[in-house]
This record gives C-alpha cells, structure tokens and sequence, in this order.
C-alpha cells in the first residue's frame, strides 16, 4: 500500500503505480507458465487445467462468503451448504436423470440453507458463529442419515469445447474445453465483482456491511438486503457443492466437501473481501494442489505427505509475509438493532 | 427572514416516546414555520435527539401525531420523512468511511442511469453542482474518511440537499467545530433559509442559540419545558429554564499556586493510524498544583498527543519527562506506574471494559497490586470492598457493584473512571474529554473532583474540545493547531474571540 | 461471563433454585424440542422414535459399560471444548483445536511408546505433559503469527489442522510407524502399560482429568490475574493496553494455553482409549470441540453437561443403529438443533415465558478484521 502517492498522478499511471507488485507477479507468472509450455506441453496443460478445476469449489465457496460478509453476516456455514448441495444435487441426478436440474436443484439447497442463516443471523440475532456451525452440523447429520451407498448416477458433466477458441495453443485446453460448472464460476467472478462495485444493489449492499445505521438512515432495508444476499450467496455455495457430485467426482460420499468450505473463507480473507483477489488465491491454491498431485506422481525423494502440505504452508507464509493485517467489512458479525 | 406569518411545515402534537426504564418524549408538542431556524435547546438527556429521530422515522412514537406541511403522516422509515422533504444531519455522522463523497451522497436514491449500473460521474457532478450552489467546497471524489469533520458535515448537508430536503434537522452540529467554523455552518444555515428551507437546529450551546435562532424551545426530562424568544431572552435564563434550577456556568476555584514543573514534554512527533504525522512538533510544561487546559478543535492532533504521552502509541521523536524520569516512549503501565492518572478520551473504547462490572472495572489498572491480587491470584473480597467503598465516595448511581458497565449512564460510566483514576496517589492528571456526552451534575462533580486534585498539588492536563470546560476550568491555556501548541497564555489573558482564533490557525 | 461474574450474590435457598433453574430451563427445553424435531424426522423416515430413542438411552447410559462409553466419548470433547472456549475468552477463534489434538495424541503416543521402564506414576503424566506441550506449541504458532504480522487466526488455524493431518500421517506411516511384521497399517506402536490411563469402577481416570481442567481452567481465568488479563483482551483490546496489559504477549499465551488443552486431549485419547496413535481415529474431536464451546456457552463449566450431552448422543449411536436399524447421523441432525434452540434462547424464553436474563453474552464473532 502507497499511502504517500501524489495524486497528480493520471488515473491510469496511478493504477499502474497503486498495483506495481501486482504487475510485477503477474508478468513473473505468466513468463514461468510460458516458460514450462515450452519446455513440457503436456504436463503444463495437465497442471493448468487441474488448477482451474481445483479451484472452481473453493472459488464459489469464497463468492458465498464474501457476499455475505460484505452485506454485514459472517458465514463459516460454507462447509455446510456445500456439503448438503453436493448430496441433494446427488440425488437429484439419481432419481432425476437430468443433470442440469440436479444443478438447481443444489443451487436451491444451497440457497435455502442461506435462508435459513439469514433467519438465525438477521431475524433472530443469534450469533452467527453458532448460526454457522448449526449449518455445518445439521448438512453432516442430514448427508449422513439420508446416505444410502450404492446409489448410482446417470453420468457426470462433460467438458464443452467452445469451438475455435478451444484450439489456441496453451489457453484453448485450459480455458476454454471446461465443463459448465467451471465456466460458470469465473463468469460468477465477474459478475460479482461488477454488481458489487458497479452496481446501485452493490453499493447499498456495501454501506448494510459497513454502517448499516447510514443504510437504515437514508431508506434502506438493511433485513432485505442482507436475507437477499445472503440466499443469493447460499446459492453460489450451492454450486461449488453441485460442483463436487456433478462435475468432479460424479458421484457423493460421506463429507466429500473435506473442508473445503473452510479453506473457502480462508481464500475470501486472503482476498481481502474482493472477488478478484479472492479468485487469485483460490487459483493460487489449486495451483498449489495441481503442483502437488504432479510432484508426487513424478516422485520427488520427498514424503508425499509433506508434499500434501505445501498448499498450507504456502498459504500461511503468504499470508503472514505479504498479505498482513486485512480489514473486515466493519458490520461484519454484527446483528443489526433497529430502535425504538 | 422569520414571520409569525410563515405557514407551518411541521407540527409535531403530544408526542409520547418510552424506552425500557426511561419515558424519553412526555406529551411534547411544537411547531416549525417556513423559512426559520428554531432552537431545540436541551441538556443531554432531555429528549432532544428522541424526538429527532422520531421527527425522521428511525423511532416510532408511543403516542402523539406528526403533521408535515399540513398532512397528517405516519413515518415507518427514515424513506417515509426524507420522501416529505425532511433531512437530518446526525450527531454521530451517518457516512460510511470507505466511500467516496459522491457515493455517500446517492446512496439509497442513486441517479436514474442505464438500468442497474451505478453512474458515478453523474453522481460526482450533481455533488459537485450543489456544493458550488450553496458555496460548501467539497470534492466529490474524496474518500470520506480522509475529510476532516468539519467537511463530513457538509457532506450530510449536502447528503439531505440531494434529497430536495426542505426541512432540515441539525443534531448538535457544532460540538465538532471551531467557532469559526461554527459561524461559517450559521451562514450556510441562513442561506439555506433564505432560499426556503426550514430548520430545526438542536444544541446545548446557550451562546449559539441566541446568535442565530428564530425561535427556541426548551427540553427538560423529556418535556418542552418552555419556549423563548431570543431576543428577550439571556444565557442565564436559558440555562435555568435548561437545567430547572439556577446554575452557577462559572466553576468555583481559588487562585493556584503553581510548583515544580511535573511534566516536560519537548519536541514530540507521533503519527496517526494512516502514518501522517498528526503531532508535528509539540512542546509544552505542566506544573504541580496548576491546570494547563489545551484548546484546539478535534482532528488537530489531541488523540495522538495524548495517546503518546501516556504510552498507548507509539513516539516518532522527543522527549517526555513525567516527575523527574524520562518516559519516553515507555510502556503504559510504566507511565501509570510514576502516579499518572489518564481519563481517557473515548471511555467506552480505552476507559472501560463493557463486558465487566464495576468493581472489576475499578481495578483496571491495578488488579495486579496488592491487596486485589497476591502472586498473582486475584482477591475478591479486596476487589469488592474498594468497589463498594468508591461507589459511595463517588457518588456512581448503580443498583450494585456487580453491576456491569454498559448498563451504566454515561456520566456514571465517567465517574467510575474518575473514581478509579483518583483513588490512588497521583502526581499527574491527564484527562482528555473528561465531560463530553454526560449531564450537567456529573459534569459539576467531575469539574469540581478536577479542580480538588490541582488544589491538592497535582499537575493537570485537560485536553478539551468545549471552549467553556477550557475557559473555565484552566490556569493557562495553550491553543493545540495542526499538530503544534501555537500560543499559551494565563487565563487572564485567554479571552473566548483571541482563542477562538487561535484555534483556527489565525495568530492573534 | 455467564458464569462467576457474580461472586458476590449468594442469595437464599429459593432464590439459588431459582437461579439453577435460570441456568438449565433453556438447555433442558432445548434438548426437548431438539429431540421432537428429530422425532418427526425418523417417524417421516420410516423409523421408530420411541425404539430408536430408547436404544440411543440404553447405550448411552442402560449400564455401567455404557456409562463408561459415555464418559470415556465425552472425555476428550471436554478437553477440546475448553479449549476452544478459552480462546473465545482472550476474544480468539480456535478453529485449530483439532490439528493440536492430533498433535498432542501423536506426540503422548511416542512417549507413551519410545521411552521403557518408567514407573506409571512417572510415565503416565509425563505422556500426558509433553502431549499437552505439543500442542501448545502448536497452538502458539497462530497466536504469534497474528501478534507478529497480523496474519488472521482462523486462515492459519484451519491451515495448520491440514498440516497437522499430513505431518501425522507421515510420521505413523514413517519413522514412528509399527514396525512389527503384522502391521500393514500407518499406526504407532502400542503405548506401554506404563502410559496408560487407568479406569477405576467404570470411571475413566482421563475423565476425571477433564473434570479438573474444567475447574483449573475457570479458577484461571476468573481467579487469577493472568485470567483477567486474559478476558481483558478478550472483551476489550483497547482497553486492556490502556491498563497497561501486554496484549501481544497474552494472546500468544492464550492460544497455548488453548492448545495446551487441546494436545491434553489427544494424550488423554491416545493413553486413555486408542493406547497408539492411528490416523483416522481422532477425527472430528477438535472440531466438535468448537460444538461443545458453543453448546456450553464458553464457560468452562457449561462445556462439561455439553460434552456428557455429545458423549452420550455417540455412546448410544451404535446401539441405535443396531436395535433400532438407524444411522447413526441423525444425533448430529439432533445436536444440530440442540445448538439452534440454545442459542436462539428468545424462542425458549418465550415459549416457557422466562424473562430476558440481564447476563452479558460472550460476543463471538466479531468478524475477522483483526
């Protein structure tokens, strides 16, 4: 942070400026992948697009979180919603056949379990930590009872090549030959991002985070706009859960979502509350992950459990070197008191 | 520009507000005209910002009507006033500090643009355009935060003007200001009336109400306890109608007889929390047995001064010499260790733990000295008996010791500081905002408490933001400008206009 | 601060029932409605409510055997709902009492079975001190990097219980794994007898550990001025550096004396029930540490009912699952519940109309600025 920049700057110097060492890791990144496209095609390809599909749950798991957050209501119920979403798509696609209603149906779930936050945080002004962790917990009993093994799908998503585009070297197989979940997250980046920071609904939606009294004051709903954002964010957490049975394993086991939804609020912090930087650690992640599976495959001497620990450990030693001390939305946690 | 001819825009009739334990608003009635500043003059407590907020939708009345522009309406929200042309511009601003002017401005009645897209440079040229119409100067692009307070003000002004407010209520707009500035918002006041708006402008500043009301109306318990005219009427009458009995504005003290310097403060810088440097070269003596008052308007540094001086930040340069030993840069409990007592500025975030009862707030620091605590293990019993014991010399009102601090008043709340600060051998006061926010009693008890210890030999450092608390309390007064002490002079010469000006960064 | 605030108020006899009642009106309601709700669930589902409850009683509390499975499940609960709560207090969210208490099972498992020859009275709680140690050291890792560099305690906690699992698994499958030509799986070896913990009747020695914990823990913090210090911070940062507390240093202390709880219940765990350390059969305890904290309202006191509550549920699962022919989950479906109508106490005040109490709640979250 430059805190002392002169601010005769034009404003496209400036952001250049405001955003050196972004730049500045950004043209390092893409050099490294170019550089390892030339050297090894294949294996490049392999960890690039295992990146993006190791991310695309965490990145969903992170837009719940920071959506609700940003309109004031801690969310560490991630993991819940996801989880639920995932075995209610499951079933969905069991009994249903049809993949693409499985995926609403689990958005739907993921949405009701953010309704059901919304209650407890904003109508009944409980805390929302426990709020929270009564999600995490009633997703696991209710997975857990209902499961039956031996249940079996009708087929997973396959990928869509987007013709043309699909063909250019390096971008093509990565970028553009992935099924719909993946693309829908990085169209949900930017959307998110817009309508947060660009948007009438975004703005409002920001000052119930912030200082919900100055929302209260000047007519708004600060109770609508957070049950709104909140279900809208359960929604997109309900994705990331339909992700894992409909997109990646294809098929549900007992607490498959593994804690993802927790390192989701880990990447929304690390993100700074941002969509954009929160999709930067959450590739930054799967990168990590996509790394890691292609150590232990080309047999490093290392033990591959310590292997299996390099995406923690990165994240910390970022965390604690570059990111430091973030800052919250201010209302965030809070329930709101209207008086009198 | 006031007749008694005006039409009435606003009538409020036997308006009945009740909060657990406390009737706020008992059968209040007035009336506003068009075009005229009326005074709602009260002390804090009264009622003043309870009709306020009823008047603007936030709270609901228990009873009574509330006519605008002579319909009878029924305010659900804050949305139901501003939609009849009412803005209020709050005590406690109600801006979001991460966004911009412009933003703040539109938020909730955002320009109609292309569908949801949030237009930004409309809404900077309609900020822009009323703030050059009605002569504010603010820049719409500006993040809130970085303003001063006098130019957060504007932006709520600007905020209810956006509105097409035509009523406009101003809480206690003149706690945050210099008398300059506070002329400078009475000029904008007349303007605005000029140009039809009516406003109802709330204080407990006796002086400001007679220079620029209309009309006034007075609040005690909840109340209207009289209305005046202020042509007719004085300070002391004000007060008294305020108060419901005569007040003595003066504090009582004898001479003082200054001794051996206490404190020595040379050359100290300390930066903010965004790293500006906030204190830019400050230097200044505090003697035994005076009070040195430091005047300034808030933002010109006190926070960071004081917050230096007794450790809990950070020192960029100088020195700091507290009975004798160097502290500087030293750690809190060492400062407090030398026998400096601090009544902090922010009670509620510094001075107390709310979450506790008072007696363990009155052994915030020192539960670690005997008799509260041997080797380290706390001694109940002893926490109990001095909680009991300053409750009564200090006069704190509370059903018991056991009682926790956040269900105190807030003059209570400052006793149990006082009480806790001086109730153990003191060499040095600081205390900075010792009597914001609290009823005139507890101001009474803590002033006279103030002027007790500098007759017993203490040396004081009042650092106030209240010219009347400075003026009245002070043996010396040194004027705090943009991070620097730039004049101090003996009570005898510190007339209201020469500090005033002071204050304002004008060398008088 | 539900608990001990009040040191001062020692009424008569009714009005102490009186206050009882206070205290356990709302769980005991809570547990009820719980237990309805869970109720219809297996009456929609097909099962026996009245069967399938009465199997989950019987094997939770139908013997002494069943008591000791109810004691020796809640056992560890209490270590690690203590020590999330204790964190609560220094206003610190532990979500890492799960990696501490793998920590502290692995390591009280290789001292359990490294060292030969000790006497049990040394061994034993030697095991159980360096188990406690590890984990407090594990736990102290958070702490200081959020004094140190601001980096946020929960980030870091759910990272390091990832880190915990990978370090574990490597060293149960690595240098500290069974040698013995039977063993196929990543496990220890078994503890020495010496290690053990023994049982008395069929009172597990580890549970009455916990019980004084339990006290420890809030002597602590309400009787010593490192606990004030603690709550200080907790409640008020700001304030507690006006009054000259080193709140650094009391954080970094706080998270491991949080870990120090919770690696004491991975030892209790290792020495006590699993007597080695295998991956997998810890799973799960830290976190519902979080549930226990959570359920016991962050008193140290309250987290005891809590995990006998949550032992319970567990000890008598398997027995409803095979009398009753149903999963065992649906307990969690009921903790669930249990969690909500607790903290949602206005719905039980209301509904058996008990007025507001005027304790001052523990504020949880307060968001993750810093």
């Amino acid at each position: 942070m430059e805190l002392t920049a002169p601010t005769t700057r034009s404003a496209a110097t400036g952001w250049v400026f405001k955003n050196k060492w972004l730049l500045l890791i950004g043209a390092i990144v893409v050099g490294a992948i170019v550089y390892a496209y030339a050297t090894n095609d294949r294996v490049t390809v392999a960890v690039l697009a295992s990146t993006l599909r190791q991310s695309t749950p965490l990145i969903l798991g992170a837009l719940c979180g920071l959506i609700g957050e940003r309109s004031g209501v801690v969310n560490i119920g991630i993991e819940g919603q996801m989880l639920l979403a995932a075995f209610v798509a499951f079933l969905a696609n069991v009994y249903i056949g049809n993949l693409w209603i499985a995926l609403i149906i689990g958005a739907l779930t993921g949405a009701l379990m953010g309704a059901l936050l919304a209650f407890m945080a904003v109508t009944l002004k409980m805390d929302q930590i426990i709020g929270g962790t009564v999600i995490n917990i009633l997703a696991v009993g209710l997975t857990g009872y209902f499961y039956t093994a031996g249940l079996v799908t009708k087929g997973k998503f396959a990928p869509i090549s987007l013709g043309p585009l699909a063909d250019i070297p390096l971008i093509g197989p990565v970028l553009f030959n992935n099924p719909p979940i993946t693309y829908l997250a990085i169209i949900l980046v930017f959307a998110v991002h817009y309508v947060l920071f660009h948007t009438r609904w975004g703005l409002r939606t920001r000052a119930v985070g912030e200082h919900p009294r100055a929302a209260d004051t000047v007519g708004i709903n600060v109770f609508r706009t957070r049950y709104i954002n909140v279900i809208l964010a359960g929604a997109i957490a309900g994705l990331g859960g339909a992700f894992l049975t409909l997109e990646g394993v294809g098929s549900f086991e007992r607490l498959m979502t593994n804690g993802r939804g927790f390192l989701a609020l880990a990447i929304m912090i690390f993100g700074k509350w941002t969509p954009l930087g929160a999709w930067a650690g959450a590739l930054l992640f799967g990168f990590l992950y996509a790394l890691n599976t292609q150590l232990q495959f080309s047999g490093v001497g290392l033990p591959p459990q310590l292997i299996g620990s390099l995406p923690y450990l990165a994240t910390i030693l970022v965390l604690a070197g570059f990111v430091g001390r973030s800052r919250a939305p201010a209302a965030s946690g809070q329930p709101y008191e209207t008086e009198g | 520009m006031s007749d008694n001819d005006a039409p009435i825009v606003l009538e409020a009739k036997g308006i009945t507000k009740q909060f657990p334990g406390v009737l706020a608003n008992d059968k209040v009635s007035l009336t506003l005209r068009r075009g005229e500043i009326l005074a709602l003059l009260g002390e804090n407590g009264a009622g003043k910002s309870t009709l306020m907020n009823i008047l603007y939708g936030l709270y609901h009345p228990d009873q009574g009507e509330i006519w605008i522009k002579g319909e009878q309406v029924t305010l659900h929200s804050p949305g139901d006033a501003i939609a009849r042309g009412v803005g209020m511009v709050h005590q406690h601003f109600q801006l979001v500090p991460v966004m911009t002017v412009a933003e703040n401005v539109i938020l909730g009645a955002e320009p109609a643009g292309s569908g949801l897209h949030l237009n930004r440079r409309e809404a900077n040229q309609r900020v822009r355009g009323l703030s050059q119409q009605y002569g504010l100067s603010i820049d719409p692009t500006v993040e809130v935060e970085d303003l001063p307070v006098g130019l957060q003000q504007r932006v709520e002004i600007i905020k209810a003007l956006y509105r097409n407010a035509d009523i406009l209520i101003l809480d206690e707009p003149t706690a945050v200001l210099t008398p300059q500035e506070a002329n400078e918002l009475f000029r904008i006041m007349h303007d605005l009336t000029e140009r039809g708006v009516s406003i109802i402008f709330i204080t407990h500043k006796l002086k400001e109400v007679l220079a620029v009301s209309d009309r006034i109306a007075v609040l005690r318990g909840g109340r209207v306890a009289g209305t005046a005219d202020p042509k007719t009427s004085t300070e002391a009458s004000l007060a008294e109608l305020m108060v419901g009995r005569k007040v003595i504005l003066q504090v009582d003290k004898d001479e003082a007889r200054p001794a051996a310097p206490v404190l020595t403060i040379t050359d100290m810088q300390v930066r903010d929390d965004r790293k500006h440097l906030a204190v830019k070269s400050l230097s200044l003596e505090v003697h035994a047995g005076e009070i040195l008052g430091v005047a300034g308007v808030q933002g010109n540094g006190q926070r960071e001064f004081v917050e230096a001086l007794t450790g809990l930040r950070a020192m960029e340069a100088g020195q700091v010499i507290i009975a004798g030993e160097d502290a500087t840069g030293k750690l809190p409990r060492y400062i407090t260790e030398l026998d400096v007592a601090h009544i902090p500025e922010d009670r509620e975030k510094h001075g107390l733990v709310m979450g506790y009862t008072i007696a363990d707030n009155l052994v915030l620091n020192r539960y670690y000295h005997s008799p509260f605590s041997r080797r380290a293990v706390l001694d109940r019993d002893e926490i109990a008996e001095n909680a009991a014991q300053l409750v009564k010399q200090f006069d704190v009102r509370t059903p018991s010791i056991y009682t926790h601090a956040s269900s105190l008043s807030g003059g209570n709340k400052q006793k149990v500081i006082v009480a806790r600060e001086f109730s153990r051998p003191v060499k040095l006061l600081i205390a900075n905002q010792p009597t914001r926010g609290i009823d005139v009693g507890s101001i009474e008890f803590i002033h006279n408490q103030i002027v007790a210890q500098r007759d017993a030999g203490v040396a004081v450092l009042l650092v106030s933001a209240e010219l009347d608390e400075i003026l009245s309390l002070s043996d010396r007064v040194a004027v705090m400008f943009d991070g620097r002490i730039v004049k101090t002079l003996p009570i005898e010469e510190a007339t209201r206009e020469r500090v005033g000006l002071l204050m304002a960064g004008s060398e008088a | 601060m539900t608990t001990a605030s009040a040191p001062g108020n020692r009424g008569n006899g009714a009005r102490w029932l009186r206050q009882i009642w206070r205290g356990i009106s709302v769980p005991l309601v809570a547990v009820l409605l719980a237990g309805l709700i869970g109720a219809v669930l297996l009456q929609i589902s097909g099962a026996n409510p009245l069967q399938a409850y009465g199997a989950l009683f019987k094997g939770a509390f139908g013997s002494p055997e069943a008591i000791q499975r109810t004691l020796e499940k809640a056992t560890p609960l209490i270590f690690s709902g203590l020590a999330v709560a204790f964190a609560f207090k220094a206003g610190l969210f532990n979500i890492g009492a799960q990696g501490q208490l793998l920590i502290g099972a692995i390591v009280a498992a290789f001292v359990g079975f490294s060292i030969e020859g000790l006497p049990a009275i040394i061994h034993a709680p030697l095991a159980l001190l360096i188990g406690g140690l590890a984990g407090a050291l594990y736990g102290a890792i958070p702490g200081a990097l959020k004094t140190y560099t601001g980096a946020h305690e929960v980030i870091v906690t759910i990272m390091l219980n990832y880190i915990a699992i990978n370090i574990t698994d490597y060293l149960a499958d690595g240098p500290w794994k069974d040698p013995s030509p039977t063993n196929i799986v990543a496990r220890t070896p078994r503890i020495m007898p010496s290690a053990e913990l023994p049982i008395f009747g069929n009172i597990p020695l580890g549970f009455i550990f916990a019980l004084v914990a339990a006290v420890v823990v809030w002597w602590v913090l309400y009787r010593t001025t490192l606990g004030y210090e603690i709550r200080t911070v907790g409640l008020n940062s700001s304030a507690a550096q006006y009054a000259g507390i080193r709140v650094a240093r009391t954080i970094i202390l706080a998270m491991a004396i949080s870990g120090f709880l919770a690696g004491l219940g991975g030892a209790v765990e290792t020495q006590g029930i699993v007597f080695r350390y295998q991956p997998g059969f810890n799973a799960g305890l830290g976190f519902d540490g979080i549930t226990t904290a959570l359920l016991g309202k962050t008193s140290p006191f309250g987290v005891i009912p809590a995990a006998l509550l949550l032992g319970a549920m567990r000890a008598g699962a398997s027995q409803m699952q095979f009398d009753a022919g149903v999963a065992k989950e649906i307990t969690d479906v009921i903790t669930a519940f249990i969690l909500f109508f607790v903290a949602a106490d206005v719905i039980v005040k209301w509904l058996i109309r008990q007025r507001e109490s005027d304790d001052e709640q523990v504020v949880l979250s307060k968001g993750w600025g810093g």
